[in-house]
């Protein structure tokens, strides 16, 4: 077990890596140009060339990438170009907000999803399971921007149930969280459909129903458990899918977490603060993933880690 | 009167002239596009108690589905009954409510199925699957409902039952498996068990220990058995009555000893024609010609590996230093049970595993060849599958499939490619027009026959069939090894014959070599292993086998549980050799280690 997590770890370590040289890559490449945004439109030559040279911009891309690991691995993520703050403090700040939505969205969507997949299940091929999977395809189809209007349209402007936009208490959750909770929830319930009705149709739960077992017991003990190991490693690689996701729905709620501060760094290619968000997220993917695979064998014992 | 009030007074009414439970005329259909499709017609038996009744049959017979309709488990609505009743107790099971059937299941009626591998969920521990069987139906304590969970593993000779009711199930063998089935069967001492083919997919000395097993508490319990399965051997074996079934309709009814003696209905006299048995093999002229393919000091490990950098931890010791030969024109055949390295050696045949040792096909050794080499060595050995279904690209017609060794190895051009499949089909006895269909248009049978006729295609000079007609009904089976046999006389080539069982390998084989944990513990021609069996191995394994005569007195064996031991070593240690000794004309055995 701890070998295991060792040799994760140091594969995640890796991951990292790649993904900082690649997003490092990209900016690199990248035609617009960071410094026109710092200076303005009306700068002259000599003041832009001033501060390529002092932000070090001038450097051939190995050096950029060299000096910019270095200050990683001591824990300095730069500074912004246009607020001159540390990145780290800014992310630091914004992330409880981040995660308080991840972590409201990822409830709503697993209560939705699941209890959607797992009735269309037991009832399938009947109507009421040809209804859930319209809907389940309707949200999966939906963009974010549609959803997010439409719930804030409907609960926040005409009925007046929760806020418009912001960040402080539960009824500022609700919306946001829902938003990407039924977004999500269409993944789930079809695949724990599809899960589930693989197991129903396993020999263990004839075994189940020939030793005269409720139906409920059947379903909850039975098949459940085994329907949601795929499941969980979804929620692993769900969290990658999320932050795409929460750049669009923090903007339109307004909500103070790192995907609007991703945002408006993109705007104003305000490199430092885009390469610490990636690099958080990337994080933040690898660990899902991990903790996905962390939790399976403690639902099925035949998974072993080694 | 209510059902549980009915349980009370059951044991005192219930003598041996009064059936436990009376099926008549039950019929039961399934719902396709074209109407409803007969599965069960008119089927009417009585059980007493303590009795035995055998329903056999082959594939499609409709006793399974016979098994599921007394237990209200079939598939509906697809599946229903649609007429006669199955009374049990006073009462007709099939117009019995959910909620009164499954007071009647796992408490008064039990089932055990086929497939232990799947059939305990994978998630549970034993114990807890148990204890849940009971507390199901009686309200009982945890404490009280796990105490009596250890008794009746217990009760069904598992070792530690205490361990196992902490297990999960994927840590036990697959005899253990149906033992944990039975014992959850048997905890609420049932009138009636159905066994749905118990023992099918168990090797044949595990066979024996579960048919033990059952015998044993059938006696102590007087639970009545409805034993549902495909082996007249186990028939012959187990049954007071039997009933035969085909196309869903009886075919005839009698008392064991009576049937086998006397059959009455022709489909009877065929199925017990087809049965294999042992010791008919017809004596064979020794072929002794040159050896098409020789192994020699063959070993294949595949290694375990763990910790922080993949370090080897144990190696699977699946083969160890195997030799033997095959000569041209032989039948050479390969017995043992599941996980005694009988398919490795088939797979190191034809390049698929990896070996230490010496491989030669047509005195070309296959170590060290390059690639195109290889293949060109591919063509002179071709293999057919137990499982023909999953060897046949359902999206490929029949046709193709056969001519694409052809393909592969870039002989002839489409039209000479179709003709030599047209050809080939005519030889395995189908016909040609049927080369643009799919597989699955076929039957079983004929899509082994279509796999035949594919290995057929590049004339190679070896044939290996793994377990090639274990899946096949026994008439079907019968139909294949003849066909087997015919091609044989004809082109000439050897086959590699792997199968686990006895006696049809002792009716098609010249030489046979027995293998357990990797290794050959004795080798000789059919005659001198079946006739002459001298490793004790080789005799349990035949002891074992089920003999289709009920007349046939078994020599009492010790009731075993004793698990097969493990393949599994650390690197470094080495198992055990067995040094194999000629006892005279060939006939090598092992020597006692």
């Amino acid at each position: 077990m701890a070998a295991y997590l060792i040799r994760r770890l140091v594969q995640s370590a890796l991951i990292l890596l790649g993904v900082s040289f690649i997003t490092f890559f990209l900016l690199y490449v990248l035609p617009a140009d960071p410094v026109r945004q710092i200076a303005g439109r009306s700068a002259t030559a000599e003041t832009v060339e001033n501060i390529r040279q002092q932000l070090g911009l001038d450097r051939p891309f190995v050096v950029q990438y060299a000096r910019y690991m270095g200050g990683l691995v001591q824990g300095d993520m730069g500074r912004s170009y246009l607020q001159k703050t540390q990145v780290a403090e800014l992310i630091w700040s914004r992330l409880p907000a981040t995660l308080l939505l991840m972590a409201g969205a990822i409830i709503c969507e697993l209560l939705l999803g699941l209890t959607m997949g797992i009735v269309a299940a037991l009832r399938r091929g009947r109507a009421l399971d040809q209804t859930l999977m319209i809907i389940s395809f309707v949200t999966v189809s939906a963009p974010q921007f549609v959803v997010s209007l439409l719930l804030l349209y409907v609960f926040a402007v005409r009925l007046g149930w929760f806020p418009i936009g912001g960040y402080g208490t539960f009824a500022h959750l609700v919306l946001p969280a829902l938003t990407l909770g039924i977004l999500g929830s269409g993944w789930y319930s079809r695949m724990m459909r599809s899960s589930m009705i693989d197991v129903l149709r396993a020999d263990y739960i004839r075994t189940a129903r020939a030793k005269g077992l409720t139906r409920a017991r059947i379903v909850l003990r039975h098949a459940l458990p085994n329907a949601i190991l795929p499941v969980i490693a979804m929620i692993g690689i769900d969290i990658g899918i999320f932050m795409g996701g929460i750049v669009v729905v923090e903007s339109v709620f307004g909500w103070p977490g790192i995907g609007q501060l991703a945002w408006q760094a993109i705007q104003r290619v305000d490199i430092p603060i885009i390469m610490g968000v990636t690099l958080v997220s990337a994080c933040a993917i690898v660990l899902g993933n991990l903790l996905a695979d962390l939790i399976a064998p403690l639902i099925d014992p035949r998974i072993r880690l080694r | 009167m209510t059902l549980a009030e009915a349980t009370m007074d059951a044991g005192a009414a219930t003598s041996p002239q009064v059936p436990v439970l009376r099926v008549e005329e039950l019929c039961v259909a399934a719902r396709t596009e074209g109407g409803l499709k007969p599965l069960v017609q008119d089927l009417s038996f009585d059980l007493r108690k303590g009795e035995t009744l055998a329903i056999a049959g082959e594939s499609g017979s409709g006793k399974s589905i016979t098994s599921l309709a007394i237990m209200g488990l079939l598939p509906q609505p697809a599946v229903r009954v649609t007429g006669g009743s199955i009374r049990f107790d006073g009462h007709d099971l099939t117009r019995l409510s959910e909620a009164d059937l499954r007071a009647v299941r796992g408490d008064r009626i039990a089932m055990i199925f086929q497939e232990p591998m799947t059939s305990l969920n994978p998630v549970m521990t034993v114990g807890a699957q148990l204890a849940e069987a009971i507390r199901a139906h009686d309200p009982v304590s945890r404490t009280e409902a796990r105490r009596r969970a250890v008794e009746a593993l217990r009760a069904v000779r598992l070792s530690e039952p205490d361990r196992r009711m902490t297990q999960y199930p994927h840590e036990l063998s697959g005899g253990m498996r149906q033992r944990v089935m039975i014992a959850m069967a048997l905890a609420l001492r049932p009138e009636v068990l159905i066994a749905d083919e118990p023992t099918t997919a168990l090797d044949v000395t595990v066979q024996r220990e579960v048919l033990d097993l059952l015998r044993d508490l059938q006696r102590d319990l007087g639970t009545a058995i409805i034993l549902i399965t495909h082996d007249m051997g186990v028939v012959a074996e187990m049954a007071d009555r039997v009933i035969v079934m085909r196309h869903g309709r009886q075919v005839e009814t009698a008392a064991t000893a009576e049937l086998f003696v006397r059959p009455q209905a022709d489909y009877t006299r065929a199925l017990l024609a087809a049965v294999p048995r042992m010791g008919q093999g017809a004596p064979r002229m020794p072929v002794t010609t040159d050896p098409i393919a020789r192994v020699e000091d063959v070993v294949v490990r595949y290694p375990l590996r763990g910790g922080v950098l993949g370090r080897v931890t144990q190696n699977v010791h699946a083969v160890e230093h195997v030799s033997f030969e095959i000569r041209k024109g032989e039948t050479f055949a390969l017995v043992g049970e599941s996980g005694c390295g009988k398919s490795t050696i088939a797979r190191a045949l034809v390049g698929l595993a990896p070996h230490q040792g010496r491989i030669e096909i047509a005195g070309q050794a296959m170590e060290g060849l390059d690639p195109p080499a290889l293949k060109a060595m591919r063509r002179r050995v071709q293999m057919v599958f137990q499982d023909p279904m999953a060897a046949l690209n359902p999206r490929m017609r029949v046709g193709e499939l056969i001519a694409e060794p052809l393909l592969i190895h870039g002989i002839g051009n489409a039209a000479q490619r179709r003709d030599r499949a047209a050809d080939l089909m005519t030889r395995v006895g189908m016909e040609a027009s049927q080369l643009d269909r799919y597989p699955h248009e076929f039957s079983g049978g004929q899509r082994q026959r279509i796999c035949i006729a594919r290995a057929l295609a590049l004339q190679p000079d070896l044939i290996i069939a793994d377990e090639s007609v274990s899946a096949l009904d026994v008439s079907v089976q019968a139909r294949v090894l003849e066909l087997l046999k015919a091609l044989q006389a004809e082109f000439g080539m050897s086959y590699l014959f792997i199968s686990h069982d006895m006696a049809v390998v002792d009716n098609i084989s010249d030489r046979v070599a027995v293998m357990y944990l990797g290794q050959i513990v004795e080798m000789g021609t059919h005659q001198q292993v079946f006739g002459d069996p001298r490793h004790p191995y080789t005799r349990r394994l035949i002891d074992a086998v089920p003999v289709p005569d009920p007349a046939h007195r078994r020599r009492p064996s010790p009731r075993l549980s004793a698990e097969t031991p493990s393949p599994l070593h650390p690197p470094g240690r080495e198992p055990p050799r067995v040094v194999l000794e000629d006892i005279g004309e060939g006939h090598l055995v092992g020597l006692p280690t």
